[in-house]
């Protein structure tokens, strides 16, 4: 590569511009066999910056005090120009991110990406969606509509359960009032953005120093051309991957304008009915459930009929995701050549958290809402206890040494 | 795929067709963000015109309405004040008001209506910097000013001057007349700001 010139050249001399281009980028080796799975990283940051522009427009005209934060949201919506445009971006944004998050999840454990030597990239992946969950939890305030605020005073409950000092502190008051409101502002805008954003570049810079797995768990830097070093099974991220990053953005923001246009409500899934009214202190809206990307939990917590357990098992069915790769005893990493154990487990895990997402919604009085919470609570659990014990029995098929398709 | 050979020509065309629809795009999504940046619907309405009732105001007197955020005075000139103002010419530096910004039906020596010479209505905000200036209506070394003070606004700010028709005297910082404002009459007592006369 010749040496850059110009401006190029003297920005280059003092900043390695070239050599990150290089390495990052041009000459980032990726492995050759990606498939639509491998799509919902780049969404992910995609849906980051959008919800990072859309919230820097919203805070031009959202006012963080409990007086006027529901109406100067009514007020985007109906007085500024193109209001309803950013404030639906950013409504369906946070859906939109759990989908792609989920889905990036999903395909780190069909293929087991979490395995060594990945652990960090899993466990920085998880800090990320923790924080993810944080920030949409501190965001879901902040329109001050009656699921708001229902929504945040069951929250602060649950902590409330483990330790009521501590509830008092994050409230800042003791109920959900207009000190919560403006911390939680204060947090959603920026300290948790700042903490997502560095997470975020830590687990790309984790990601490049040991590279990309592939929908055939195999290390593509086994095989390397004897004269430049390259992997055989590589090829330069960009421009191959970049142009098939900007296909699956092109397809993403298809479906993402669709939803904006014609069903930014997703008929209450992405905004609830009752956050169109008021927060009021004085009455609870008779049916209250969190937006859909948190209900697999919030159906796990309902089902445990003890409120410090429940809390507890919620905890725990996000935080044992942390332990994954140290639970997977497999020395085969993707689905594709793993045993029907693994498959039927991972089979009965993902039914399992569909269906308490569903049951998430559910009137608990329903008669069959908690038995299957139970149920499916118990079938997620042993996912994840039992992993060590199916994923050493399991009967693997032979891995290739080279990528396949 | 080895055995395929890239044809540069094609590869530039596709690379800036796709460049040129990812600007579309881009400028696309850019407009309503920058649009949502003006003035919103709300602060578009309180720029609507106001109507206010003048038949209180006595010769003499001056009225302070509030106008897109502005005050917009309304003087009921007295006799003298009106025989003054053509006296003042040789000390203004617009006496013509050739510079200064009023709508076409105030471009005279009143700097007001045909119908209502007498009527002054301005933006009370001074040309130099803003400020807002004093009513200093009073001829003479009765309010603060100096002897020879033939009567207008005074600002306190950097100290320019105007005269009853609100043009600005020669040798202060303020560079042109206070503007005048479209106004209307939709009655002989009712004042419209903001909007000239229909079919004016």
């Amino acid at each position: 590569m010749k040496e850059p010139t110009g401006l190029l050249g003297w920005v280059d001399a003092r900043f390695p511009l070239m050599s990150v281009w290089r390495e990052h980028l041009a000459e980032y080796y990726t492995p050759k066999n990606f498939n639509f799975w491998y799509y919902f990283g780049s969404l992910a940051l995609l849906v980051l910056v959008i919800q990072i522009v859309t919230g820097i427009f919203l805070t031009m005209y959202y006012k963080p005090d409990a007086r006027f934060a529901f109406a100067s949201v009514e007020f985007i919506m109906r007085d500024v120009d193109y209001g309803w445009l950013i404030r639906y971006m950013h409504s369906t944004g946070a859906s939109m991110f759990f989908v792609v998050v989920y889905l990036h999840m999903l395909r780190g454990m069909l293929y087991g990406s979490y395995q060594k030597p990945r652990e960090l990239i899993w466990l920085l992946g998880m800090a990320i969606f923790l924080c993810l969950m944080a920030e949409a939890f501190f965001g879901y305030l902040l329109p001050w509509g009656q699921m708001s605020y229902w929504g945040a005073q069951v929250i602060v409950s649950l902590i409330d359960a483990l330790s009521p000092p501590l509830a008092l502190w994050i409230r800042g008051d003791y109920v959900i009032a207009d000190a919560t409101l403006n911390r939680f502002f204060a947090f959603h805008v920026i300290a948790l953005p700042l903490i997502l954003v560095i997470l975020v570049f830590l687990h790309i810079v984790a990601l490049h120093a040991v590279g990309s797995n592939n929908p055939d768990g195999i290390e593509i830097k086994k095989y390397k051309d004897p004269n430049t070093g390259i992997p055989l099974d590589g090829i330069p991220f960009h421009p191959y991957y970049t142009v098939k990053d900007i296909m699956g953005t092109v397809g993403f923001l298809i479906v993402y304008f669709g939803i904006i246009f014609f069903a930014p409500e997703m008929d209450g899934y992405f905004l609830e009915d009752n956050n169109f009214i008021p927060a009021d202190p004085m009455k609870t809206p008779p049916h209250i459930a969190p937006v859909w990307y948190f209900t697999p939990y919030y159906a796990i917590l309902r089902a445990v009929p003890q409120k410090q357990l429940g809390v507890i098992a919620m905890g725990l069915a996000v935080g044992i995701f942390f332990l994954l790769p140290w639970l997977d005893r497999g020395r085969v990493k993707s689905i594709r050549y793993r045993g029907n154990l693994f498959k039927i487990a991972l089979g009965l895990f993902l039914v399992s958290f569909v269906t308490l997402g569903y049951m998430g919604t559910q009137d608990p009085n329903l008669w069959y809402v908690n038995p299957v919470s139970r149920i499916c609570a118990l079938v997620y659990f042993s996912f994840f206890i039992f992993m060590p014990i199916y994923t050493k029995l399991d009967k693997t098929k032979p891995v290739p040494e080279r990528v396949t398709g | 795929m080895s055995e395929m050979r890239s044809d540069p020509r094609r590869r530039r065309f596709l690379v800036a067709a796709s460049a040129a629809v990812g600007a579309v795009g881009g400028i696309s999504i850019a407009i309503p963000f920058v649009i949502s940046m003006l003035p919103s619907a709300r602060a578009r309405a309180a720029g609507a015109p106001v109507e206010i009732d003048i038949s209180q105001l006595e010769p003499g007197m001056m009225i302070t309405q509030e106008w897109r955020g502005q005050p917009v005075w309304v003087v009921n000139r007295t006799p003298e004040m009106m025989a003054q103002l053509s006296k003042n010419v040789a000390l203004l530096r617009d006496p013509d008001s050739a510079e200064s910004d009023q709508p076409v039906y105030c471009k005279n020596a009143n700097r007001s209506m045909a119908e209502h010479p007498n009527n002054l209505v301005v933006v009370g905000i001074c040309t130099h910097l803003g400020c807002t200036p004093l009513n200093r209506s009073k001829m003479g070394n009765v309010e603060g000013m100096s002897d020879d003070w033939p009567g207008g606004f005074f600002c306190p700010c950097h100290g320019s001057k105007y005269d009853m028709s609100a043009r600005v005297f020669k040798g202060v910082p303020a560079p042109v007349n206070l503007s005048i404002p479209p106004h209307s009459y939709l009655s002989g007592t009712r004042l419209l700001i903001g909007e000239d006369k229909k079919g004016a």
